[in-house]
């Protein structure tokens, strides 16, 4: 077992860097012990293996989100193979809510880390700007589960959002860093 | 008559005519209503001729000259007595109904004024002239017709139209404040006049505890009607919404508990613990017998509805049978009826709405809005009927304070419930939300109604229905008017329906779906997962019962639809010239260069935007929906796509047999490569093998419309609107635009619809580089060019889209057709 982890000292350090209670840690620690079956990390196959997720249209970018370095804070790029328990609290961290009392800065910088957490997720290739063919495919994945209307659609919807977006900016979206 | 001429002469002006018109049809139904009710001032209409002893029916007697006392043969006789009550009837409906055509002859009236006010006021008038003529109001508003006849199909209006989703997610608040909101108000304000009571100076002293508690439990029913009805003109929040709307129907089953429980009580003059104990199993019996009856006529309801494939035009029939039935037999177990009805028409809609055909949904949907609000308005309109000509029993301090209660205890009753429910609520309700459900809270109809039902042991049963009327019209006028300004100005947080981006669109639903997943992962049971166990229980067995299983028909037929819709398409997308994906279809198909003839710019027109919105709404897969537009108090859902189709697809035969083109049967061969593969998807079942003609995995999957099972019950009548998806605007990507010869739009077809599914090849980029534009392939007469219509994003993009891959699509400027 994760003996690394079952310290509650551990835990106290994670609860800091995330903001999570202890009670929540412990929760999460103990589903990350359920989907790792027992091991330190988890890799995909682990997370592909649950069997509500397999309905979700966005399951594969989800999964890769937890793998992907850049939501761990720590200006990492790239991705890696399989995440420890720490990894997984961080990623994690970024569905909290908002506590009650945080200053509008605070709040505003929460939005856009979640934001920033949204924006990797459709940025496959790590470049930092979703092109126009990223957004289709995250379109194509929405709508593919309802087995609807198939690519043509999907380009045609990615086509009018970039088209929106186009009016204020260039051909695709960067993360303006303003 | 002469006073329709001396009218007629003086009115030039319209509205003054509509007015003109509605009152004197109006006076005209009242006055002949007036004669006939009232059976001694209606000598003339009997039957003159027939006065003289009927010895004979005289046409045996053909003989017989024109002597007054030997009866001849009727030329022209009256029985009115015998078709008195139907004909009374009709006239008080159609009055009633007229009177709300009056009502919308000026907007605004309807703005500021609701409507159950207008029809109030109205009914006060004609109460007036009734009470001075002497007249009795018809008997026609006795309790018993009320809860029978009345009350039924506003309930069922209500809970058909009901937003499921939306309630099932808040269904824990709902329930709160129905029940618990309830007791609190009803024990607050008995307790409270009860204490009014002893003071000596308001001489009531002699309204017993018991009766007190039975008269707030019958003034803390509210009554969703009016507030409805300005919680949608102003866009409010669906959460406020939904609360507002689910506390009002089910908190009968609390007030049949204690109206019934205190008028048993009433006369017992001590009230011993037993009797409450018992009181509270009896709400559980009510509250979940009127569930339980309420499942069971549901389920009956959509099975049958299996079956009827064949009785089609009766189909409607057994959804407004059930209903009445489970109603009927609730009242039978004196169990609440309403919550039976509503919950009958939850659990039967998803399925029946699957097992029917289109005409019957539409029949159901539009017979359940009628006569609702048929019974609505002649409900309003007869409690000011009756409140001029009832007798009453002022009291002014009693009543005073009963105002004054009402208002006190709920507005406490609100803040403390939120209170204890903000901390399980996803999104919790701020106080201008409080402010927003206190002062929504209006009576209507059924405090009226229970205050009549009240036996005549009651000492002070006149004071309770003055009390009772004084409250209603109270809340409903000096509320109802004021409740929109106030909501308004306090900034009450609004819906955002109107979503004006398709970006707003997508990321909702992306970041929807990420939530959804990292609850999977965490693991955790929030109630979506409940939601999804359901989910899963529902397909697997609840459908196979109650759904139509064998659709082997009705795929064919739906295949069949899509086809010729399909064609429709083609026809009138070549036919107008627009650089469709026809052209390009068949080129991908067939590899035919079509004359790449001139690619107009297109834009995006808010109509697409809609058109998009309502795809991705329709097709995203939409387990953890959270926000679910409301329909409409008073109209019906729109359903306008499908018309459209139909429009289209019969001007296009239309066109198609009277230019008779050659190149119809390409377009069509090739379309039908197209849509079959699309029919495979209407059902599962459908063996896809022989539809792959063209062998392509690809144009399976792209003219997919969600199959007619979508996985939330989307009615199949959505199918074929989201089976008309936007692919001409990647189609049109890269052609060189041309500003020129801007094709004549389609005059009478809406434009909205003309994006449909087109092929997609894996290499769509082909599609691009041809440019087919078989204009003038039918005889068309060129409608002339389309007004410019503000596009999406017009002048800015011109320089910028040639080159660019980027689609800054463009599209012909066609007279959008305002559904």
């Amino acid at each position: 077992m994760g003996a690394l982890i079952s310290v509650p000292g551990e835990f106290q350090h994670l609860a800091e860097k995330t903001g999570f209670s202890l009670e929540q840690i412990g929760i999460l620690h103990r589903r990350f012990q359920q989907l790792s079956h027992g091991e330190t990390t988890i890799r995909r196959e682990n997370l592909r293996s649950i069997p509500d997720l397999s309905c979700n249209p966005i399951r594969s970018q989800i999964i890769q989100a937890f793998f992907d370095k850049r939501n761990f804070q720590q200006d990492g790029e790239g991705s890696v193979q399989e995440i420890g328990f720490e990894e997984f609290l961080t990623v994690m961290s970024h569905f909290r809510p908002p506590g009650r009392n945080l200053t509008p800065e605070e709040m505003e910088g929460l939005r856009r880390e979640k934001l920033r957490f949204l924006f990797n997720m459709h940025d496959t290739d790590n470049d930092g700007t979703i092109t126009l063919e990223e957004y289709r495919h995250v379109v194509e994945e929405l709508l593919s589960r309802s087995g609807a209307l198939g690519k043509e659609t999907a380009k045609g919807i990615a086509d009018a959002a970039m088209l929106e977006v186009a009016s204020i900016s260039v051909g695709h979206m960067v993360w303006a860093h303003s | 008559m002469w006073i329709l001429k001396s009218r007629r002469g003086k009115m030039g002006d319209d509205i003054n005519w509509n007015w003109t018109m509605g009152f004197l049809a109006f006076w005209i139904v009242f006055l002949s209503n007036g004669f006939g009710s009232n059976g001694e001032i209606a000598p003339n209409p009997t039957k003159p001729s027939t006065i003289p002893p009927p010895a004979n029916p005289g046409l045996d007697d053909p003989q017989a000259f024109p002597n007054a006392e030997v009866s001849n043969l009727p030329v022209f006789a009256m029985d009115y007595p015998r078709i008195q009550v139907p004909f009374e009837i009709t006239l008080w409906v159609l009055l009633a109904s007229f009177a709300k055509i009056g009502f919308h002859v000026y907007h605004k009236i309807t703005i500021w004024i609701p409507e159950s006010c207008l029809l109030i006021s109205i009914g006060l008038i004609v109460g007036g002239i009734m009470h001075s003529v002497h007249e009795e109001p018809p008997a026609v508003l006795s309790s018993n017709v009320f809860f029978l006849y009345m009350l039924p199909p506003i309930v069922l209006d209500s809970g058909y139209f009901m937003p499921t989703r939306l309630f099932f997610e808040n269904v824990g608040t709902v329930l709160w404040f129905a029940v618990v909101g309830t007791l609190w108000n009803s024990i607050g304000i008995g307790l409270s006049l009860y204490a009014i009571c002893q003071i000596e100076a308001f001489g009531v002293q002699d309204i017993n505890l018991q009766e007190n508690l039975l008269f707030a439990s019958i003034i803390s029913a509210v009554d969703p009607v009016a507030v409805l009805t300005v919680f949608e003109d102003i866009n409010i929040n669906e959460q406020l919404y939904i609360v507002v709307f689910g506390e009002c129907l089910f908190n009968d089953a609390v007030t049949v508990v204690l109206y019934n429980m205190f008028t048993f009580v009433a006369d017992m003059p001590e009230v011993g613990s037993v009797d409450v104990f018992l009181g509270v199993a009896r709400f559980f019996v009510v509250g979940l017998g009127g569930l339980l009856f309420g499942f069971l006529f549901g389920f009956v309801a959509a099975f049958t509805t299996r079956f009827t494939a064949n009785v089609r035009e009766i189909e409607p029939l057994f959804v407004f049978m059930y209903s009445y039935l489970a109603y009927l037999v609730a009242e039978l177990f004196s169990i609440s009826s309403i919550m039976a009805i509503v919950t009958c028409a939850l659990t039967m809609k998803y399925y029946v709405e699957e097992n029917v055909s289109q005409r019957s949904c539409t029949t159901i949907r539009h017979v359940i809005k009628m006569v609702g609000t048929v019974s609505e308005t002649l409900i309003f309109f007869f409690l000011g009927v009756v409140t001029v000509t009832t007798d009453h029993e002022w009291n002014w301090g009693y009543i005073l304070f009963t105002l004054l209660f009402v208002f006190v205890w709920r507005g406490l009753g609100v803040l403390v419930l939120t209170q204890i429910i903000n901390p399980f609520r996803t999104i919790p309700f701020n106080f201008k939300d409080q402010f927003g459900l206190a002062y929504g809270g209006l009576r209507g109809a059924i405090s009226f109604a229970l205050v009549f039902l009240l036996p005549e042991n009651i000492g002070r049963r006149n004071l309770f229905i003055t009390a009772t009327i004084c409250v209603i019209i109270f809340t409903v006028f000096i509320q109802g008017i004021s409740i929109r300004p106030l909501i308004e100005f306090m900034n009450v947080r609004r819906t955002n329906r109107k979503l004006t981006s398709i970006n707003v669109e997508v990321h909702t639903r992306v970041m929807e779906h990420t939530v959804a997943g990292i609850e999977d992962l965490c693991g955790q049971w929030s109630h979506y997962y409940w939601k999804d166990k359901f989910k899963k229980f529902n397909d697997k067995v609840i459908r196979k019962i109650l759904i139509k299983d064998s659709r082997a028909e009705s795929s064919i037929v739906a295949l069949y639809k899509k086809l010729e819709l399909q064609n429709a398409m083609e026809i009138l997308d070549t036919s107008t010239g627009d650089l469709s994906a026809a052209p390009s279809i068949i080129s991908l198909q067939d590899e035919k260069k079509q004359p790449a003839s001139t690619k107009p710019k297109r834009k995006f027109l808010t109509t697409d935007l809609k058109n998009m919105h309502d795809i991705l709404s329709k097709n995203m897969y939409k387990i953890r929906q959270r926000t679910v537009a409301y329909t409409n108090k008073s109209t019906l859902p729109n359903e306008t796509a499908a018309r459209e189709i139909l429009i289209r697809r019969h001007a296009s035969i239309r066109r198609s047999l009277r230019s008779g083109s050659f190149q119809a049967p390409d377009i069509a061969k090739s379309h039908k490569y197209f849509s079959l593969p699309a029919g495979k998807n209407l059902d599962s079942k459908f063996p896809p093998k022989r539809l792959r003609h063209v062998g392509d995995d690809d144009t399976l999957s792209e003219t997919d419309y969600p199959s007619a099972r979508p996985r939330y019950g989307q009615p199949q009548r959505s199918s074929s609107r989201a089976m008309m998806p936007l692919r001409r605007l990647d189609t049109l990507r890269e052609v060189p635009t041309d500003g020129a010869g801007v094709q004549p739009s389609v005059v009478d077809f809406v434009d909205e619809k003309q994006v449909w599914p087109g092929p997609s090849r894996q290499g769509s980029s082909a599609s691009d580089s041809r440019v087919p534009a078989p204009r003038g392939r039918f005889d068309d007469p060129d409608e002339g060019p389309a007004p410019m219509y503000p596009g999406w994003d017009r002048q800015p993009q011109d320089p910028t889209d040639e080159e660019t891959r980027n689609p800054l699509l463009r599209r012909p400027q066609w007279k959008p057709q305002k559904p």
